[in-house]
Parts: structure tokens; C-alpha cells; sequence
């Protein structure tokens, strides 16, 4: 039972093959597109490297970029196959050739959509990410001498400024870490010695955050220090104030960021992955009628294309049988052995 | 004495015309380019009007976006006009056209290179002109609720972030403007009255800046009050401290900036006049010797040349022309009042 049959006169035929020359062409176009979408998009994953602990979302540009290349390849090659195809004497060649290149283009149009998916799909992931990133990045900002830390501050400030966010969930993360350093706190002073006394760890904590938070949309010169504290401050009620500093976490704004990237550049893939499809699927019909051309005196004749020869199950059982054939030969194989 | 004469036998003057048909068209995306680089400059200068007097600087895009405009059609013109040049049926239409088309190609290249001086001479006006509006805007940093001013804080913080700097000149304008509003400041405390009692306009000033002056690149948590003060801050000195806040004015940062785009811009308009001169040149060439071709033998060998007669002489011919142009109103004004005269004396 052929799977999806149709009639291809010649002219059906020639047309067939023109259009899919020009389909191919845009195709291969496409696959230069995704390549540049996965090129961005790492580009600028890598910026914000430095809050992110893990580089595991960095499978969905790598995919991208692994995808548009071989369907460069893949494309190129469905162009040539159908200039050759109006020529009933140059088509044969290429035989031998369509197994496996039906197999090397089904994986990678599948691995396309598999991309789209896992940008979906991994934004838990990204978001554990830059938890961690984030939390580190707090607790190390007053390292400003460590080697290996001492742009953490700059980092984390000029993150803050860019993407209007305070902190790793909100602000309130500033007042769990000392982020002032040792070297710029007056040991000798009576607030300096209550505050290190007032917690296990000894750390100077309180309640103020760093300058980068600093919401300049705010009517007011900018509160910093004593935010909890509504005496400390003429006309000033903490629980009212929104516009003081940034209300958002930074996790938060890099997940809206990363994710509003990815939904456009999904957008885009998905598209491209229904070009890609839709070549594949004319390769197969110009093939299989160009096949029942074969030995033929007249190639003016109609002929009949289709998909697949036996069903969808038929197919898949054909493949799989020498797989399962192989293995149970080994299990029979070893069985003999042990006897 | 022709001016540089040169002969154009046959192929020679056709590939005069499909070169110059190429040229033409480069000259129409030049001036396109011309164009878009006025709106660009344009665009830039608009982001920061708030913080500029006057909109003197804005000659220069403004001459840019005109000028390529008219580079543009002026250039489409000669292609069409080179296109019919080989064609001796077409060609006469385009004659009487050709003398003011060089006249208004000249005028193209004369005010491409007025833009070009102008955006260098008007670096002292730019300059003024930020001056007062960063003055401004760091007065009236505090009327956030004045309608009409209640976004000069929001432009200022941004101004400094983005640009890097801090003030006018240098931070120490932030000492002397009172930039923390009345509604923010506690009247019945000690430290307000004595402030506010310490001038003669009773205002509050300090030694601090706005947040936006901190530079994110200290290794040291922002210090923004007490700045003069040594004992206000642990292991602070004022006099060697460098990377807290942001050393640089906007006034020079602006400044600095603007001028960067100018010198960018200012090469390739340059470029842009000598493709029009090269555009003027061949097209005069083509005209004058297809003005010598022989109607009898079309294919025979012509002179072609940029003057007919020299420099000063052509010259002396255009100020003979005007003055007889003038001579004549002259000279029949002078006519009807003798005229008038004689049949006064006729009549008495």
C-alpha cells in the first residue's frame, strides 16, 4: 500500500523540478540564516557568561549552527540531483547516493526541530544557571582584590544598570552578603563593631544596596542605605516606594531577555524548518517518478510518485528487522556459547 | 587657448559615454549615501537636544540631507543625458539644459565642502551651546515636579551613565547647584538650617553628587557625600582618589563625541566631491566634442575641451555679459529720460 500516490505527467514533471531548483536555492539561503541566528544567539550568551554557572543552554546555538551548516550541504545537493533529474540519462547516477542521503537530511531536518523544542524546553535549566551565577556573583562583589574575582564588581554593576534589575531575586538579596569590603570599614567605629557582632559569621551586614540599583527615573536623589528604615529618611515610607530603586531581580530580566531572543529565533527556525521540508518532500516525488522512468524508451510517458512504497508501519518494520535480527543473533550467538 | 583640450576619435567618445553612464550612476548612490549620513548626524544630534541651547549645529545635516538630495537628481539627469549622447538624433534636446546643470553642479560640490568646514568651525558653537544647556539641566535637576522640566533628572542620570561622565566642566558643578529638592530635605534638622543658612541665596548645597556619577569601575563602593571630607570616609583621600566617581565632564564628552562623527563623516564626503567633479569633467568633455563632430562625418575624430577660451578670459566674458544685461536696463532707463528731456524741451 503506497503511502500518498500521485500522477506526474511530463509537464507536472518539468515543473516539479523547476520549482523545486528554485526551492532548493532558497533552502540553502535558509540554512545560511539559521547558522547566523545560532552565531548570535551564542554571541550573546557568551556576553553574560560570567553569571551563568553552566554552559548547557549553549545546545540550543550550537544545534543552530551545526543544523544551518549541513543544510547548506543538504540543500546543495537537492539542487544538482534536480538539474540532473529532466535528463532520464544523468539521473541514474545518483542511486546509489539517496540512502543514505535521504538519512543524513531526515536526522538533520529532525535535529532542527529538536532545536526549537530544547529552547523551550531548557529554560528551567537556563534559570538554575543564573541562580547560581547570580548568587556568586553578590558574594563576590566586594572582592574587587581577589585575582580571578576582582571584575565581579563591574560586572555585576554594569549588569544591573543595563537591564534595570537589583539583585538575583529582588534587592532584598543585598542585605544577606557583606558587599562592602574589610578594607573600607572602619573596624575602630562602635556601628562597624555592633554590626559584625549581630550575626554567626561575623559579616557587616545591612540594610543598604549598591549605587548600580538606582532607579534614575525616581523624583527623589536616590535612597541607598537604611531602605528599611522609614525614620531614616525625610518623607519616605519603604512599603510605597517603587520608584526608588529597581524592583526586578536580574534573574528574572536576563530569563525574559534570553527567552524573548529565543521565541523570535524560533519563530524564524520553524519556518525554515518548513522549507526544508517541503524540499525533501518534492526530492522524494521527483526521485521516485524519475525511477519508474527507468529503462522506458518514451521518458515523455506519465509516471507515478509517492512517499513511501509500503505504508509508514511496513517501512519502519523493514528497517528495524536487521537491527533486531543482528542483536537476537548475538544474544542466540552467546546462548551457544555458554552451553 | 582652449583650456586642456583633448582629441576623442570615435571609440574614444563612446567610451567616454558608457563610462560616464557608470560614473553617473555611482554619483546617485553617493548622494543617496550623502543623504542618509545628514539624517544619521541628524538623528544624534536630536537624542541629546535637551541638553543643547540652540540648534546652530544643526546646519550641517541639514546642508547634508539637501545637498544629497540634489546630487542625487542632478546625477540622474547626466545619465540620462549621456545615455541619448550617442545618438545624435537625441542629443540636441539636451543642449540649452547642459550650461545651468553645471552651474548647479558646481554649487553641489561648493556646498558639500561648506558642510564639511562648517561641521570643524562650529565646534566652538557646539561647545557654548552644551555648555549652557548642561547648566541648565543640572539647575533644574531637582524640578521633577515643574511641568516641563520634571524629566531634566531622568536625561541628566542617563546622559552620565551612557556618556561616562559627571557635570558640566567636571563634578565639582554638582557643589554648587542645589540638586536635592525642598520636599526631600528636613527643614526642622540642625544640618539642613545650617546649610541653608551658610549662602546668601539659601540654598542647600554639599559636596556630593548624584548617583549617576559613580564609576562602576572602582574597586571601592560608590562614595557619593562628603567628597572634600578625609575623616568622612575610612581610608579615603580625596586628592588621589581617581576611579570613584567619573573624572571626565559631558560637556567634553558630548563634545568629544560629536566630533568623532564628524571626522568619520567629513572623509567620506570628500569622496563624494571629487565622484561629482570626476562626473562635471566627463561630461563637459563629451558635450564639447560632440559639439565639433562634423554632422557630414559623424564617426571622424573630435576636439574636446573644458574652457572654448582660457580661464580669465571666460571669466572676463560672464562679467561682460552681466554688465551689458545690467547696461541695457541702464541704458533704456537713460533713453526714456532723454526722451522724456527732448520732449519737454519740444513741448516748452
Amino acid at each position: 500500500m503506497v503511502l500518498m500516490k500521485m500522477k506526474f505527467p511530463f509537464e507536472k514533471r518539468v515543473k516539479l523540478a523547476q520549482g523545486l531548483w528554485l526551492l532548493s536555492w532558497m533552502a540553502t539561503l535558509a540554512g545560511a540564516f539559521t547558522f547566523t541566528l545560532g552565531c548570535f544567539l551564542k554571541t550573546e550568551l557568551r556576553r553574560r557568561a560570567e553569571v551563568m554557572d553552566n554552559t548547557e543552554i549553549h545546545a540550543v546555538p550550537n544545534t543552530l549552527m551545526i543544523v544551518g551548516l549541513a543544510s547548506l550541504g543538504i540543500n546543495y545537493f537537492a539542487g544538482r540531483m534536480c538539474q540532473d533529474a529532466l535528463d532520464a540519462g544523468r539521473f541514474p547516477r545518483w542511486k546509489t547516493f539517496m540512502q543514505p542521503y535521504w538519512g543524513v537530511s531526515l536526522l538533520f531536518t529532525l535535529l532542527m526541530l529538536m532545536a526549537v523544542i530544547m529552547s523551550y524546553a531548557m529554560k528551567g535549566n537556563l534559570e538554575s544557571s543564573l541562580k547560581i551565577g547570580l548568587k556568586n556573583g553578590i558574594r563576590f562583589y566586594k572582592d574587587t582584590d581577589t585575582p580571578g574575582r576582582c571584575f565581579q564588581k563591574q560586572t555585576i554593576d554594569r549588569l544591573q544598570m543595563e537591564f534595570r534589575c537589583c539583585g538575583n531575586t529582588d534587592f532584598k538579596d543585598w542585605f544577606e552578603v557583606q558587599w562592602i569590603s574589610n578594607r573600607y570599614l572602619d573596624f575602630s567605629s562602635k556601628e562597624v563593631k555592633d554590626r559584625v557582632k549581630s550575626n554567626v559569621d561575623g559579616r557587616y551586614l545591612f540594610d543598604g544596596v549598591p549605587f548600580s540599583c538606582c532607579n534614575p527615573s525616581s523624583p527623589r536623589p536616590c535612597i541607598q542605605d537604611r531602605l528599611t528604615n522609614n525614620s531614616a529618611h525625610y518623607s519616605y515610607e519603604h512599603q510605597t516606594e517603587e520608584l526608588n530603586i529597581y524592583i526586578r531581580g536580574c534573574r528574572e530580566a536576563l530569563v525574559n531577555y534570553y527567552m524573548g531572543l529565543m521565541n523570535t529565533i524560533g519563530a524564524g527556525v520553524l519556518s525554515v524548518f518548513l522549507l526544508q521540508s517541503s524540499v525533501l518532500v518534492s526530492l522524494r516525488y521527483l526521485q521516485t517518478t524519475m525511477e519508474a522512468l527507468a529503462g522506458q524508451e518514451n521518458t515523455e510517458i506519465e509516471t507515478e510518485g509517492y512517499l513511501l512504497e509500503k505504508g509508514v508501519k511496513e517501512t519502519i518494520m523493514e528497517y528495524v528487522t536487521p537491527v533486531l535480527v543482528f542483536l537476537q543473533l548475538n544474544q542466540v550467538g552467546s546462548e551457544d556459547t555458554e552451553a | 587657448m582652449v583650456l586642456l583640450k583633448l582629441q576623442f576619435p570615435l571609440q574614444r567618445r563612446v567610451r567616454l559615454a558608457q563610462g560616464l553612464w557608470l560614473l553617473s550612476w555611482l554619483a546617485v548612490l553617493a548622494g543617496a549615501f550623502t543623504f542618509s549620513l545628514g539624517v544619521y548626524l541628524k538623528t544624534e544630534l536630536l537624542r541629546r537636544a535637551e541638553v543643547m541651547d540652540n540648534t546652530e549645529i544643526h546646519v550641517v545635516p541639514n546642508i547634508l540631507m539637501l545637498v544629497g538630495l540634489v546630487t542625487m537628481g542632478i546625477n540622474l539627469f547626466a545619465g540620462r543625458v549621456c545615455q541619448d549622447s550617442l545618438d545624435s538624433a537625441r542629443f540636441p534636446p539636451w543642449k540649452p539644459f547642459l550650461l545651468p546643470w553645471y552651474g548647479l553642479a558646481w554649487m553641489v560640490c561648493v556646498w558639500l565642502l561648506s558642510a564639511v568646514v562648517l561641521s570643524y568651525a562650529l565646534q566652538g558653537h557646539l561647545e557654548e551651546s552644551l555648555k549652557v544647556g548642561l547648566r541648565n539641566g543640572i539647575r533644574f535637576y531637582r524640578d521633577t515636579d515643574v511641568p516641563g522640566r520634571c524629566f531634566q533628572k531622568e536625561t541628566i542620570d542617563r546622559l552620565q551613565m551612557e556618556l561616562r561622565c559627571c557635570g558640566n566642566t567636571n563634578y565639582r558643578d554638582w557643589f554648587e547647584v542645589q540638586w536635592i529638592s525642598n520636599r526631600y530635605l528636613d527643614f526642622t534638622s540642625k544640618e539642613v538650617k545650617d546649610r541653608v543658612r551658610s549662602n546668601v541665596d539659601g540654598r542647600y548645597l554639599m559636596d556630593g553628587v548624584p548617583f549617576s556619577c559613580c564609576n562602576p569601575g572602582s574597586p571601592r563602593p560608590c562614595l557619593q557625600n562628603h567628597l572634600t571630607d578625609n575623616t568622612a570616609h575610612y581610608n579615603y583621600e580625596h586628592q588621589s582618589e581617581e576611579l570613584n566617581l567619573y573624572n571626565r565632564g559631558c560637556r567634553q564628552a558630548l563634545v568629544d563625541y560629536y566630533m568623532g562623527l564628524m571626522n568619520t563623516i567629513g572623509p567620506g564626503i570628500l569622496s563624494v566631491i571629487s565622484l561629482q567633479i570626476s562626473v562635471l569633467v566627463s561630461l563637459r568633455y563629451l558635450h564639447t566634442s560632440l559639439e565639433g563632430v562634423d554632422p557630414e562625418n559623424p564617426e571622424a575624430d573630435s576636439e574636446g575641451y573644458i574652457l572654448a577660451k582660457g580661464v580669465k578670459e571666460t571669466l572676463m566674458d560672464v562679467k561682460t555679459t552681466v554688465f551689458k544685461l545690467l547696461q541695457f536696463g541702464q541704458v533704456e532707463a537713460g533713453d526714456e529720460a532723454e526722451a522724456g528731456a527732448d520732449g519737454e524741451k519740444a513741448a516748452s
